[in-house]
């Protein structure tokens, strides 16, 4: 049944990216009612899956790579629908769908193990900091996708051509504040899930500890360096596509120091 | 039932024929009630814009109304054969459903034809000069004007080199209201586009021109501040939009000039537009990070493409609006009754 709720779920956001494609296609992008329909049935269907395995696994279900693939993929979206729907920006949810599907393909092709993996002990100081971070990934990835759009328009501005892109995208003052916010949203969040981990008492591999301490440190140094305007919005949209493309690499090593031993 | 239009506009006449016909708001209803009483006539509407005077008629009796309907125009502008085109049913609801889209515009796909187009019909249906098949003819104009709008590209970007600095503007910073401007040279088209920009919202215009006077008369006219030529790089710090339009013949906003004055920027774009010939902002000012340097050239490229664009879309709309016809006369010929 699983199987059948993620394979739903990647059909509407394949519809959805599909969609874009064929309106890009066809020069005429225009954020559709169709998109965000594609993008509730996504979630819909995430959210049942991430019951169904919840049930079964008795916690929060975040055992595997597998499972934090898929609820990073419900997070992503969850942080789209609370942030994006606030800055209404168009085109981020065209451009969050291909992120979420990639994530989730990812998910079901690559040879990982999909099995529903049970806690050996639960913690819930341990289940909230695992949570709480992923949803974090979550913010981290829109405003990467909210960085990857301000690039996209800043290059459109420069090359002084017009063209469809830059009619559609969104104003690049509000891409940029856009990305610096979903920054701020995903450090809040990123410290709360690190303050409860340090309140479990867990301990924690010292890779995992570095490379999460790193991802934190890259995070706050973009909002401190944008709060007393040293760092350039482009240069911030850069960097927060750069974090989170290693937050995506670094993702199953950290997962697979997590697991229980 | 047959629906007649009877028209002069921009393409077969100029504007010293135009103006004779035209119908103000005040002489609309006098019109209106003189068009009803032409016999056989149970519907009209007049559309009357600077660049066309339109009238749309419901009628039994086609030849006798239209003969009247021209009585009525050469008597109004004192002529004996006025230059007006006329159609039958099916070419006169293909015209409204052009002239609603757009495509019989001087500008193709300009919009504003059909907020005038509703403010007529509303003028007639509010009294009462409209009947059954006027009405649903003019709800079905809007209805495919909006498809056209958008399902198609026949609006997208702008067509002048103003209100393409203006789009870009907004592409910038989003909301304009609260920006400030700056003018560089008082020439006519930074003129226009200080006074579009404002109308958008912008905050504050500062005006530096080489003669003092015209800077402050034109800052006067637009509500804005006028600063000595000499000093126009004192008053830059908060501006985040300089429309150059000088007569200098060097540039006089350099890449160092303008690296240290960014620094006190902060993080805020910088949109300039330089209007000038020869330009008055070197080129290399456009690889600073966050300033966008728009050339008379490039603002002229983007309108041109923008025109482009319309006119490789105009045989989808002709399409479009071919269908809606197809299935605007079949209405009729399922309802050929009701006359009021």
């Amino acid at each position: 049944m699983e199987a059948y709720l993620l394979a739903s779920a990647t059909f509407c956001l394949l519809s959805s990216f599909g969609h874009t494609l064929f309106k890009l296609g066809s020069g005429r992008v225009q954020p559709g009612i169709f998109n965000l329909v594609m993008m509730i049935l996504a979630f819909g269907l995430l959210s049942t899956d991430l019951w169904m395995r919840g049930e079964v696994q008795r916690s929060c279900p975040i055992n595997s790579l597998f499972d934090v693939l898929v609820f990073m993929s419900w997070s992503t979206i969850l942080i789209y629908f609370v942030v994006g729907s606030a800055y209404r920006l168009s085109l981020l949810g065209a451009f969050t769908s291909p992120l979420v599907l990639g994530i989730l393909l990812f998910a079901q092709i690559t040879p990982i193990n999909k099995d529903a993996h049970m806690r050996l002990f639960r913690d819930h100081w341990i289940e909230l900091h695992a949570a709480v971070s992923i949803i974090s990934y979550g913010a981290f990835a829109l405003a990467g996708v909210a960085g990857l759009m301000y690039l996209l328009q800043n290059r459109q501005l420069k090359k002084r051509k017009g063209g469809t892109l830059l009619y559609n995208l969104p104003p690049i003052t509000d891409l940029g504040i856009a990305n610096a916010r979903l920054i701020w949203l995903g450090l809040i969040l990123l410290t709360v899930s690190f303050a409860a981990g340090f309140a479990s008492g867990m301990q924690v591999n010292t890779l995992k500890f570095w490379t999460s301490a790193g991802i934190w440190t890259a995070y706050a140094l973009m909002v401190l360096l944008r709060g007393i305007h040293t760092m350039a919005p482009k240069r911030t949209a850069i960097l927060s596509v750069g974090v989170f493309i290693f937050i995506l690499v670094t993702l199953p090593v950290i997962q697979h120091l997590s697991n229980p031993k | 039932m047959t629906i007649l239009c009877a028209g002069i506009n921009h393409h077969n006449a100029p504007i010293e024929v135009r103006e004779k016909f035209a119908i103000g708001g005040n002489d609309l209803q006098e019109s209106l009630a003189q068009l009803r009483a032409i016999d056989g006539l149970f519907g009209a509407v007049i559309v009357s814009t600077c660049n066309r005077v339109e009238f749309y008629a419901a009628s039994v009796c086609p030849m006798r109304v239209m003969e009247g309907v021209r009585r009525f125009i050469d008597k109004r502008a004192g002529v004996t054969e006025a230059p007006f085109y006329t159609h039958d049913s099916h070419l006169s609801i293909r015209h409204l459903f052009r002239v609603a889209s757009g495509l019989d515009s001087m500008v193709i796909g300009e919009t504003e034809i059909l907020g005038q187009i509703k403010q007529a019909y509303s003028a007639a249906f509010e009294f009462g000069a409209t009947n059954v098949h006027l009405n649903k003819l003019f709800q079905n104009a809007f209805r495919v004007a909006k498809q056209v709008r958008s399902e198609t590209q026949i609006t997208r970007g702008s067509t002048s080199v103003g209100s393409v600095a203006v789009d870009l503007a907004g592409k910038i910073f989003g909301d304009l209201s609260g920006r400030k401007v700056m003018l560089l040279g008082a020439g006519d088209t930074s003129e226009r586009v200080a006074r579009s920009l404002v109308s958008r919202g912008v905050r504050t215009v500062i005006v530096a021109n080489r003669t003092f006077d015209r800077a402050a008369a034109l800052a006067d006219e637009i509500g804005g501040l006028a600063v000595h030529f000499d000093h126009w790089h004192t008053a830059f710090d908060e501006v985040d939009i300089l429309i150059c339009s000088t007569a200098a013949p060097h540039p006089i906003v350099t890449r160092e000039k303008l690296e240290s004055i960014m620094q006190s920027h902060q993080e805020r774009p910088l949109f300039i537009i330089d209007l000038a010939v020869p330009r008055d902002v070197h080129p290399s000012v456009n690889d600073l990070e966050n300033v966008y340097l728009y050339d008379i050239d490039s603002l002229e490229k983007i309108a041109r493409q923008s025109i482009e664009v319309r006119q490789g879309e105009v045989t989808r709309c002709e399409k479009m609006i071919d269908r809606h016809v197809r299935d605007f006369l079949l209405w009729m010929r399922n309802h050929p009754g009701s006359l009021r």
